[in-house]
């Protein structure tokens, strides 16, 4: 215990004992949230998957489906989620400078944006649930707007996998808003400086993950059948 | 765990650089997909969705600059995701009596 006494004073409060110094400890949470990422890659894949081999089967209840889905605000939620991703790469930045005012700035804005994202989600959502295009028992198999013919009855999977993809993708958001409320408050708090700030790139990586499963979804579930129209 | 070029983060002018991009490959895509490319729609569409995905790993996650061993992990998920759909597709393809199987 000698030992540990005199070596008490150079010991950082935010330091595990069991690693060797701060950049030991920063480069095994990095590399312990990049693993968790790649479990997260084959959560989604399993989606991805079922997707592939369904719109692969039903070509044209996929194309068609997909072109009822409101491209204005699929491309806004895109633009919104970029921007959400920069606000977080800045509050990194302001994080790893010890700037504490910015930190909570750019926290802000992206819970701001990510709010904005899921908002235009629900409005999504509830006019799916207006025209009976919601999977189940009330489901009615949408018109082609333009040759008036009932689109194929798998229409039903395509809105089945719409509804699963944005939803995980969406709950997502809501944990990802709920870690940058934790962070917020504890960057209010001066928890992070420019030696220790972990979790706010840890959380940072997370939600950037996030963004990159919407940069893939926005076009297989908005853009397959543009180009038949 | 040593770093490899672990020091060293992207410049203000770097992020903000990414974020135009992003945006501009965002109209891109949705151009393109209004676009008569055939068979081409899906690869163009998916090639450009790789290349954002590619800039906010690389910049945004500071793959560029992380060590060797992260980016061990992105290959391997990635490489996971690959066998994942192919080998389940080639297992649907190869059954005549489904829709999916060529014809």
């Amino acid at each position: 215990m000698a030992d540990a006494a005199t070596l008490a004073p150079e010991q950082p409060p935010e330091l595990r004992h069991h690693f060797a110094n701060l950049e030991a400890q920063k480069e095994d949470s990095s590399l312990g949230m990049w693993i968790f990422l790649a479990t997260e890659v084959l959560f989604f894949g399993g989606m991805f998957t079922a997707y592939t081999v369904y719109r692969s089967s039903y070509r044209a209840a996929f194309e068609g489906a997909s072109n009822l889905l409101d491209i204005r605000l699929g491309a806004l939620n895109t633009g919104v989620l970029i921007l959400s991703s920069l606000t977080m790469a800045l509050a990194v930045r302001a994080a790893s400078q010890g700037k504490k005012k910015w930190i909570v700035l750019f926290l802000v804005a992206t819970i701001v944006l990510g709010g904005v994202f899921l908002g235009v989600k629900v409005v999504e959502y509830k006019e799916k649930f207006d025209r009976h295009e919601v999977p189940g028992p009330h489901f009615v198999v949408p018109m082609n707007e333009e040759t008036h013919q009932p689109l194929p009855r798998q229409s039903e999977m395509f809105f089945s996998l719409y509804f699963c993809m944005t939803g995980l993708h969406a709950l997502h958001m809501v944990i990802g808003i709920g870690l940058l409320t934790w962070l917020i408050v504890k960057a209010t708090k001066g928890a992070f400086t420019a030696r220790y700030n972990s979790p706010v790139e840890m959380v940072g990586l997370y939600w950037h993950f996030v963004d990159i499963v919407w940069i893939f979804l926005f076009p297989l579930l908005y853009l397959l059948g543009r180009h038949t129209l | 765990m040593s770093g490899d070029g672990s020091h060293g983060h992207p410049t203000l002018g770097a992020y903000l650089g990414v974020f135009a991009t992003l945006m501009v490959l965002t109209a891109l895509t949705v151009w393109a997909a209004f676009q008569h490319l055939g068979v081409w729609n899906t690869p163009v569409a998916l090639a450009i969705a790789v290349t954002k995905a590619l800039l906010v790993a690389l910049i945004f996650m500071h793959l560029r600059y992380s060590p060797k061993l992260t980016a061990f992990v992105v290959t391997a998920s990635v490489l996971w995701l690959a066998f994942l759909i192919l080998i389940t597709i080639s297992d649907y393809v190869s059954r005549a009596w489904l829709p999916i199987y060529p014809r």
